[in-house]
């Protein structure tokens, strides 16, 4: 199987660990994964504020570095939910301002075989067990797209349960919103900074030492807030967790 | 041009992108909910009311027909009620043995300042709901015109078992005329206004006492 | 909308000053957390809900789509029962209309049931300035009214006050509207439900004129609808001689079998009850039971303009549950009066900028009201997709076009506000649309990454103040891949 890393230009740019534990899990899991040198952005910063026709051309480009791969892979809840949701809608408004079906006939390949990290590993791998090691206590945050938009479940704490030495802890409200929200986060910065303060409390009561998720933006939103509070705490990203092993711990 | 026609254009206008051969009501409404949650007995059907009702903080009674006379005038007088409201068609055998307190008619000319000083009103109902805990008043002569179970402070409502019971909200408004002015009480008058917690009894009668009659 | 709303500052802003004070935050998280845990529990009662739901929307997306239609059927229906019927297309004429019916009965004073309609079109202010006396009667309104308030919630308008502050509001308030509160009144709720019982009674007793708004209007049978726990609403729409009541024109269902769907949805949603406790339906009018005139004021005041949006029209599905709100995480901080309108909340955040236009500062800045986290659609129990709509009045905001207003089409310009952000949004356009650009900057944010400041300048101390910024690593991922092959040569 082509598979491919749409690694996200958050990740790309900011948070290259992430990146390069994806690569090392999946080698070790037997995929062989490629990232396309070509890959930029998804688009959703822009959508999301309200430039949908700015979108336009990044989901294009999108889907013609994406479009011949079988499967395509990203540690982004939100970004993956940006393709599997926001790129038919997109198509979908473009032919209601009798612009054709040009984008959405572009789009439509890229959308089904996009998958969030977690759900490769459980619905494509059919694994939940990766071989991972890592001897923290560590609490689960679900961020709201990977949650509400693309339905994760209980995939990635199926998969953080079976790592070896990991404590789970329960977070209180861990289905409320961190509060990041893409430029909601500048727009609306006091509702955004309480509701982080209110989501590292409650992580802070669970004694854990980790805060896990599958999003860097919102690990971004989190993890400033824990240093500005100065908890103690630290935000990783589910990848690092799960390409850690006894030989190869992470830090 | 008046308001009427105004707005009709413009809905009209709005509506533009509305194909002109879209599904029927029928079509484009899916009815693929349930007409009632789970299966259950008669028996078990008058239970789960008697359980909603008590949920709600109506106060349940059970008799049989025989007992039902003994069982309002037991009430009445436990709650020292010295007038009791009665409506018109109501079967004069269920307040045979009330003692004591002074039976008033509600008459067209009656205002609601007379009714505020009635103790309590007995009425029938028109059918009961067991999953929500519900009993339904059309205004039927032996539940009176809408104000008389209003005003009092005190609401005993005889409910016949199992006749007058139904599962679901769906099997109650398949009995019920549309026509008629409905009350649908559930539990005595109840507020969430103060911190968004349930507390019983503003303007609605504050007691609410259901008597099931029936052999079930 | 009520002129109480003008000139409300921009979401921002007022939120900042909620998010400050305490009391308000604890007041809300308190009251918001209750009735989440009991909504979860009341829907998770019934094994069909998501069906429920389903045809919840349908049904309303279908009367929306012939509302033309059943507009017509409804007049018809209520006429042919015994009621008047009046249309109103802004909130201008529906006063005026409700001023003239209350005028005619001789009548100087009315009680009022709970109504959002009533509310949107400032109708106790227009009343007030004819010499008539409105008094609300439901217990919220109540506590906001004596209160000279504003209302912060659809469902529990003083939701912002706690027990102790309804207190000294009754106490100080209720002598001069009417019956004094009881002597020694304390904060237990069950004591301050009894001061507005007896505070109101001599209201409810005497009123000749009742004003509603309502829940449903069934077009086949021309029935009206009224769901409320208090018994408030029974006492309006019974011992007035004369009923008045104004309705927007999306309340229609088009038969009496579709109440089965909402009489089941809205109280689980709503309060969280399995049935509130008192639901009264009418249909014109009875003789020798309740009100002997009924009018009905069917109100558009933006719902045609918000009809005509074919994403936005969804929000005409609201049944005003007050779910969304509950569950909203910015709600819960922002509190309901930085929304600027009787709609707060994320169906507010959507509503109010198609009801009245994105023009004012207030409403062009609703759309951002939410970190789109999807909570409100997932308990919507009419399926409204909310962050859908609003991303979509974002894009109204920033790059206008055509929208109708009062029954007009025209096209809106850009917002000014965001000219700065619309060229830093083509700016990054440009540059992702080239993995070179891309490249480059990332490069040069590296090879400058000790000289970063720990705190941003300018706007970017909105995220600086609260938040340290991330560390920018030595090379992006893209660069560890190429030196590496992908980690193939062990470059780690």
């Amino acid at each position: 199987m082509r598979v491919a890393l749409f690694l996200t230009c958050v990740n790309d740019t900011l948070y290259p660990d992430t990146g390069r534990a994806v690569v090392k899990l999946l080698a070790r899991l037997g995929v062989d994964v490629d990232f396309p040198m070509a890959q930029t952005c998804c688009g959703q910063a822009h959508y999301n504020t309200g430039y949908r026709h700015e979108t336009e051309p990044l989901a294009r480009h999108f889907s013609d570095v994406f479009g011949e791969y079988e499967a395509i892979v990203t540690p982004s809840g939100s970004c993956g939910a940006m393709v599997r949701e926001l790129y038919p809608r997109m198509g979908e408004r473009a032919r209601a301002e009798g612009r054709g079906e040009s984008l959405a006939a572009t789009l439509a390949p890229v959308v089904p075989k996009t998958y969030e990290l977690t759900e490769f590993l459980v619905d494509v791998l059919g694994v939940t067990d990766v071989g991972a090691y890592y001897p923290h206590k560590v609490t689960y945050h679900p961020t709201c797209h990977g949650l509400r938009g693309l339905g994760l479940g209980d995939r990635p704490r199926r998969l953080l349960q079976a790592v070896k030495g990991l404590e789970l802890v329960e977070l209180p409200g861990a289905e409320e919103c961190c509060g990041f929200g893409g430029t909601f986060a500048l727009k609306n910065s006091d509702v955004s900074a309480a509701m982080g303060a209110d989501k590292v409390r409650n992580a802070e009561s669970t004694g854990a030492e980790v805060l896990c998720a599958a999003d860097n933006s919102c690990l971004m939103h989190i993890g400033g807030t824990m240093a500005r509070l100065s908890t103690g705490m630290r935000p990783v990203h589910i990848a690092e967790i799960l390409a850690s092993t006894e030989e190869e711990p992470a830090v | 041009m008046n308001s009427r026609e105004r707005i009709l254009g413009r809905v009209r206008r709005a509506l533009a992108d509305v194909p002109g051969d879209e599904a029927s009501y029928e079509r484009a409404v899916a009815r693929d909910y349930l007409r009632e949650h789970g299966e259950r007995t008669v028996e078990q059907t008058v239970d789960l009311l008697a359980e909603n009702l008590a949920d709600y903080r109506a106060i349940v009674h059970r008799c049989t027909a025989d007992d039902l006379a003994a069982t309002v005038a037991g009430i009445l007088s436990a709650r020292g009620t010295r007038t009791v409201l009665v409506p018109p068609g109501l079967d004069p055998g269920w307040l045979a043995a009330v003692e004591g307190a002074e039976r008033v008619a509600d008459r067209a000319e009656s205002t609601p300042h007379e009714l505020d000083g009635v103790d309590s009103v007995v009425t029938g109902c028109a059918v009961a709901i067991a999953e929500t805990g519900t009993i339904v008043l059309d205004g039927g002569p032996d539940q009176g015109r809408r104000r008389v179970t209003l005003v009092p402070d005190h609401h005993i409502c005889v409910v016949r078992v199992p006749e007058q019971v139904v599962s679901s909200v769906p099997q109650a408004l398949e009995r019920l005329d549309p026509v008629r002015p409905l009350t649908w009480i559930s539990g005595p008058s109840a507020t969430s206004d103060i911190e968004l917690d349930r507390v019983e009894g503003v303007h609605g009668p504050r007691t609410l006492e259901v008597v099931l009659v029936g052999e079930v | 909308m009520s002129g109480t709303f003008v000139g409300m500052p921009a979401f921002p802003k007022a939120a900042h000053e909620a998010v400050g004070n305490t009391t308000l935050r604890g007041n809300l998280r308190h009251a918001t957390h209750t009735i989440r845990a009991k909504r979860a529990n009341a829907v998770a009662e019934v094994s069909d809900w998501a069906e429920l739901r389903e045809a919840g929307k349908r049904i309303k997306d279908h009367t929306l789509r012939h509302l033309d239609r059943y507009l017509e059927q409804v007049e018809e229906s209520v006429v042919a029962a015994g009621g008047v019927v009046h249309w109103a297309a802004d909130a201008d004429e529906a006063n005026r209309i409700v001023t003239h019916l209350v005028k005619m009965t001789g009548e100087s004073e009315v009680v009022k049931v709970k109504s959002m309609a009533t509310q949107e079109i400032g109708l106790n202010e227009a009343l007030e300035a004819e010499g008539i006396h409105a008094y609300e009667t439901d217990l919220a309104e109540l506590i906001v009214q004596l209160g000279k308030d504003r209302p912060s919630h659809i469902l529990v308008p003083a939701i912002h006050r706690n027990r102790g502050e309804i207190r000294d509001i009754f106490a100080r308030e209720m002598g001069e509207w009417g019956r004094p509160a009881p002597e020694g009144l304390t904060d237990t709720p069950a004591e301050l439900a009894e001061a507005a019982r007896l505070h109101l009674r001599e209201k409810f007793l005497r009123a000749k004129v009742g004003i509603s708004g309502a829940n449903f209007i069934v077009a086949d049978t021309g029935t009206l609808v009224v769901v409320e726990s208090e018994g408030n609403g029974r006492m309006c729409l019974t011992l007035p001689e004369t009923l008045i009541s104004v309705v927007g024109i999306e309340k229609i269902v088009p038969t009496w079998r579709d109440l089965e769907v909402f009489l089941q949805t809205l109280p689980r949603s709503s309060t969280a009850e399995r049935m509130n406790p008192y639901t009264s339906t009418w249909t014109g009018t009875t003789d020798g039971d309740g009100p002997s005139t009924f009018h009905l004021v069917l109100l558009d005041n933006g719902r045609t303009d918000t009809l005509a949006d074919e994403v936005g029209r969804q929000a005409l599905r609201c049944i005003r549950c007050s779910a969304c709100l509950n569950v909203c995480p910015v709600y819960e901080r922002a509190g309901g009066h930085a929304y600027g309108s009787v709609y707060p909340g994320p169906i507010g955040a959507i509503l109010s900028p198609q009801l009245r236009g994105t023009q004012s500062e207030i409403d062009a800045s609703l759309p951002y009201a939410s970190s789109l986290c999807g909570a409100c659609y997932e308990v919507c129990p009419v399926a409204i997709d909310i962050p859908e709509v609003l991303v979509h009045l974002r894009e109204r905001v920033v790059e206008g076009g055509p929208v109708t207003r009062e029954g007009n089409r025209v096209v809106l310009k850009p917002a000014k506000g965001h000219a700065t952000e619309r060229a830093a949004m083509r700016a990054a356009r440009w540059a992702l649309g080239r993995p070179g650009a891309l490249r480059t900057g990332q490069r040069l944010a590296s090879r400058t990454r000790r000289l970063h400041p720990r705190a941003l300048p300018g706007p970017g101390k909105a995220w600086s103040g609260t938040r340290d910024l991330p560390a920018v690593p030595a090379e992006p991922f893209r660069d560890w891949w190429q030196r590496t092959r992908g980690g193939k040569d062990g470059g780690q």
